[in-house]
């Protein structure tokens, strides 16, 4: 079988940079502003992300020629739902301290439009291997704004990285201080709006319509 | 009866479900263009909020809890891991029959939340409330007053970013700014004025 490998950079590039879910459409971003106070959180639930959007994918493509298109929602739901029940199984067996942290936004990757939004427009449509792909291409976009989020949060809002101080002491001396605003619900809406327009003012992006 | 003003109160306004939490951002932003189909969803939401959160109670303390299977003789089954699937398949199951009856009642109102109101299913406010509800071990009452609490911020905040947006339609926003990133620097400003609520107790 002959697999063209340029297929799946285009749909990677579409999902990560032209189309990104969380900037250009718009979507998921619910849990983009909950879980980004601090990088370890926001980096496994990128991950755990992810790895449901891809397996979504994969399993509702498989899956499409079956299902009526009248009971579809309920359908991709009942699949959705399912990995995320082993998704947080496998996180309270293995991190349980995150997922205690992650609290129910483990539990709301069943809501995050960006899995439903991908199995309604491209896993219904598409091949199993593409559909794969597509759902790793925008679990990455989105956890490519996640970790973004996440830094600058950390960094402004306690001085940290992964947990470890990074602003060196003498800053402090001078005076410097944590920006407290960043670490509560203010700051990220703060970020995530000037991340957009950052996006918006680069070359070759799709600007979005008013 | 005053624990449960408390609990509206702060449902309502410090922990408010959207600018607190974050959930149901996305709705938040697709229907927030004009004050009447903001108010529209948000009725929807405030219902369908009041009767999942109970509901789901019932659920999960009746089936899903540890140990609530006792009464069939399965003192040792916990089923709480089940409480992600059951949760949707509710709260699907009645937006279901929200809309039909929107559909029937109110046509104008049907054509206008249009596309929306299935995706009331997949708002995370819906069921991050009924997970919230779980977590912190609310009781019966509690929950319903939760669930309405809950809707009645999420409504408090979608209005008044309608109206804001209607306000700010004509202002001159800077090139790129313009949308998406202009909205969620207003929501912003929102969460900064609602944070001042906290503290406050009944």
């Amino acid at each position: 079988m002959h697999i063209d490998l340029s297929h799946y950079k285009e749909i990677l590039i579409k999902g990560v940079w032209r189309e990104n879910p969380v900037a250009y459409q718009v979507l998921g971003i619910c849990s983009a502003l909950a879980v980004t106070v601090k990088m370890s959180t926001a980096l496994v639930m990128s991950i755990a992300l992810t790895l449901v959007a891809a397996f979504s994918g994969l399993i509702i493509s498989s899956l499409r020629h079956w299902i009526p298109s009248n009971i579809r929602i309920i359908v991709e739901l009942t699949v959705i739902a399912s990995l995320v029940i082993v998704t947080d199984q496998i996180l309270k067996a293995f991190l349980y301290d995150i997922s205690k942290q992650l609290s129910i936004f483990v539990g709301l990757i069943i809501t995050n439009c960006i899995i439903l939004g991908r199995a309604e427009a491209f896993a219904m449509a598409n091949n199993p291997a593409d559909s794969f792909v597509d759902g790793i291409a925008n679990g990455l976009g989105y956890s490519m704004i996640l970790v973004a989020v996440a830094f600058l949060r950390e960094l402004l809002g306690s001085g940290q990285f992964f947990g470890f101080s990074v602003i060196p002491q003498f800053l402090y001396d001078m005076g410097f201080q944590d920006m407290g605003i960043m670490v509560l619900a203010p700051g990220a809406f703060f970020i995530i709006g000037l991340l957009v327009w950052l996006k918006n003012s680069l070359p070759g992006v799709s600007h979005e319509k008013k | 009866m005053g624990d449960l003003l408390s609990l509206f109160v702060n449902s309502v306004f410090i922990g408010n479900i959207l600018l607190a939490y974050f959930l149901g951002i996305c709705s938040f932003i697709a229907v927030s263009k004009t004050i009447e189909t903001a108010t529209g969803l948000g009725f929807a939401v405030i219902f369908v909020l009041t009767v999942t959160s109970p509901v789901n109670w019932l659920i999960y303390h009746g089936l899903l809890a540890p140990g609530a299977l006792a009464w069939a003789g399965f003192p040792e089954m916990d089923l709480s891991f089940l409480k992600f699937i059951t949760f949707i398949a509710v709260i699907a199951a009645i937006v279901q029959a929200v809309e039909m009856v929107i559909d029937r009642y109110s046509p104008l109102l049907y054509a206008s939340l249009g596309v929306f109101l299935p995706l009331i299913a997949v708002n995370c406010a819906i069921l991050g409330t009924s997970l919230f509800m779980v977590e912190r071990n609310h009781t019966f009452i509690e929950s319903v007053v939760f669930g309405a609490g809950s809707g009645t911020g999420w409504m408090l905040a979608i209005v008044s970013m309608a109206a804001i947006r209607k306000k700010v339609r004509y202002a001159d926003v800077p090139a790129g700014l313009d949308g998406f990133g202009f909205i969620m620097i207003i929501a912003g400003l929102m969460a900064m004025t609602f944070m001042m609520f906290s503290g406050i107790t009944l």
